[in-house]
């Protein structure tokens, strides 16, 4: 059996287990969590930010002609549960410059609950049906 | 059918005097940004420590702006709408785009350089097809867009830009709850918002 690379991508990050100090995530109370990104983000599309399908195993600010910020695209982070913990606990603190000017999912249980959200996404019909 | 849900919807004039006192209340608002917008220029002008920093959030903003202005654009244009609910789209989208002239001229202020309009957005158009999917994909995007100016406010490093941004903020979850009760929904979901 051949598995998609996007699935086994997420079992590698689910095989890492969660971020350190972090618990196990809910992904549908994830997606409630994810409503706040609404409005600069999309799991298919690039908007205001960059899209979420294919997130997990992608290096910070990789997608083509999506205008990142020097210092997402020089941050050197590789997309997984670890590091999507510590960028969406304080972004600012994490990437220096990031445009994403927003201070952060500072609830513990409420960024595990977005993080299992990402870390599915890939198997949702909005990814899947990409190209 | 009206989807909106005013205490007397069959009541044109109660439609009237809540779109009126909308546009008021928006007013005021524009208002104290407009004041703190001349505080803060005398600030920039002093050099303000975080002033690249303010910009770059106040740039994002912009960015979401414009997109939302063109997602009412969408909807107006959809013929998916009827009246009054295309009324408060065009109202809606008319706040989004004093929030984004706004935001525009306070980074050109600051020395920075306000982002354009993309020539082309992508919407999922595919799952639009009545008013109710309409008034669903507005009611996220303003959803997002108050968490977006919750986590802005507390970075900025000039106070008069936090004052600004909540400000606006207050008029998104104002939008909210108008999409809300327009979709059926409980209007105010919670005490606070998140």
């Amino acid at each position: 059996m051949i598995m998609k690379p996007a699935i086994v991508l997420v079992l590698a990050a689910l095989a890492a287990g969660p971020a350190c100090g972090a618990q196990a995530g809910d992904p549908r109370a994830g997606e409630a969590v994810y409503a706040r990104c609404l409005a600069c983000h999309a799991l298919a599309h690039d908007r205001t930010g960059p899209r979420h399908c294919g997130l997990v195993g992608r290096r910070a600010g990789a997608i083509p002609d999506f205008p990142y910020s020097d210092a997402m695209k020089g941050s050197a982070l590789v997309w997984d549960a670890k590091t999507l913990d510590r960028f969406l606990e304080n972004p600012a603190r994490t990437v220096p410059g990031t445009t994403m000017g927003y201070a952060g999912v500072k609830d513990q249980k409420e960024r595990a609950d977005l993080i299992a959200y990402l870390l599915q996404a890939d198997d949702s019909p909005d990814c899947r049906k990409r190209p | 059918m009206s989807f909106l849900l005013f205490s007397d919807a069959s009541d044109p004039a109660t439609r009237r005097g809540f779109l009126g006192k909308s546009g008021l209340l928006l007013s005021g608002a524009a208002v104290a940004l407009l004041a703190g917008r001349d505080a803060l220029a005398a600030k920039g002008n002093n050099g303000h420590d975080g002033a690249a920093d303010d910009v770059r959030i106040l740039n994002t903003a912009l960015g979401a702006e414009l997109e939302a202005i063109a997602a009412y654009q969408l909807g107006a244009e959809s013929g998916l709408l009827q009246k009054p609910v295309l009324d408060l789209a065009v109202t809606f989208q008319g706040h989004h785009k004093e929030h984004a002239d706004v935001l525009a001229k306070t980074i050109s202020k600051l020395g920075g350089k306000p982002v354009s309009a993309k020539a082309r957005y992508t919407f999922p158009t595919d799952k639009m097809k009545s008013q109710l999917d309409v008034l669903r994909f507005a009611a996220a995007l303003e959803q997002g867009a108050v968490s977006a100016y919750l986590g802005a406010v507390p970075l900025f490093g000039n106070r008069e830009l936090a004052r600004a941004a909540a400000s606006i903020l207050g008029d998104e979850a104002m939008h909210w709850a108008v999409l809300r009760n327009a979709l059926g929904e409980v209007p105010v979901p919670s005490a606070f918002v998140s």
